[in-house]
């Protein structure tokens, strides 16, 4: 009888304990349609520059599911994308990412306009 | 009836000190001194390759590459890692501890950030220890004004893929077995990038004591 109101309480514990765990972990609406982007990052640095032909086409694929949503890509993703068409010759494309970037995220535009100036160049 | 009542009583302090300890927990540590970060309020944020001080060379991209999304969801634009890298490459900054030794000024003059993140990985991989395997990652972060150089924010988070596993099945035979399959699995699939993942959502989200304020483009900017 002891040890079955020890056992109760023990139980009533665990739930309390959950309950608060878990009480604030409400998934908010996110700011951005992230997609792939981060594990395609993850996947660039461990290539180290080969396959950018390939992930640029996961990545404009990805960018239309993204346009679908109505939200925006996050941060950087218009600028890895003009990487990957840089190492792959696509040189205009590149411009555009950039501008992309840049238009997107008006923060950004001091270096876009530093790398668009190299680019032309 | 006088160890009942005395068990039961001790019960009672126990579930109270517990729930003392709940409501308490986040108050009793020292708040963060935001001032410097009020003033500024950084829009942009350089996360510059962290410095990896563990034996795993895959830990400074791994980290890296998952830096993004709590930031940029906290409301900051976050400078694209793979393009700055790339950047720091080119003008012949290849290691993450020469990167971190560049000045403020320089680098808000080539990327025109606001602040920089000093990441620096003291723990990531797989480590055994006979009776249990788990992949862990721990960080500390600094966040610095590039203009000034000041310190705005700083902090430390960890994260392991064995904090929620249930380890009562089968005694001590089941203990040593599980913690080898753990190990294979954490080898195979990557687990300490996924730690990482926790770990940076951890140190770099928004919206938990003493930990980086919403910036401008979350629309909780400012309620912190």
């Amino acid at each position: 009888m002891q040890i079955a109101k020890h056992k109760q309480g023990i139980f009533v514990l665990a739930l309390l304990s959950s309950a608060l765990l878990t009480g604030c972990q409400t998934a908010p609406p996110t700011l951005y349609q992230w997609e792939g982007y981060q594990p395609q990052v993850y996947e660039y640095f461990k290539r180290q520059g080969s396959g950018s032909e390939a992930q640029s086409g996961e990545l404009e694929a990805d960018l239309q599911k993204i346009r679908a949503t109505g939200k925006a890509p996050p941060p950087g993703y218009h600028a890895h994308l003009g990487l990957l068409y840089s190492q792959t010759g696509k040189n205009d494309q590149v411009a555009e990412q950039f501008r992309a970037e840049k238009e997107l995220f008006p923060e950004a535009a001091l270096y876009m306009d530093f790398l668009l100036k190299k680019l032309a160049k | 009836m006088r160890a009942l009542l005395f068990k039961i009583g001790s019960f009672k302090i126990v579930t109270a000190l517990f729930v003392v300890l709940l409501a308490t927990g986040c108050a009793t540590k020292q708040a963060y001194d935001y001032t410097a970060y009020k003033q500024i309020r950084p829009r942009s944020i350089l996360v510059l390759p962290p410095v990896n001080n563990s034996p795993d060379v895959q830990a400074t991209y791994s980290v890296l590459s998952q830096a993004t999304h709590p930031l940029a969801e906290a409301g900051y634009y976050v400078f694209p890692v793979t393009l700055v890298d790339e950047t720091f490459k080119n003008n012949g900054l290849s290691t993450p501890a020469d990167i971190h030794a560049v000045a403020p000024k320089k680098l808000q003059e080539i990327f025109g950030a606001d602040a920089a993140l000093y990441i620096t990985i003291t723990q990531y991989g797989s480590s055994y220890t006979v009776l249990s395997s788990a992949a862990i990652v721990a960080a500390n972060a600094k966040l610095l004004d590039l203009k000034t150089g000041t310190l705005l924010w700083q902090g430390s988070a960890r994260a392991s893929n064995d904090e929620n596993r249930n380890q009562n099945n089968g005694g001590l035979a089941g203990l040593l077995i599980a913690a080898i399959v753990n190990q294979i699995a954490n080898q195979v699939t990557d687990a300490s990038h996924s730690v990482a993942g926790i770990t940076n959502q951890r140190l770099l989200s928004a919206g938990h004591p003493n930990g980086i304020l919403y910036g401008p483009r979350s629309p909780k900017y400012q309620t912190d």
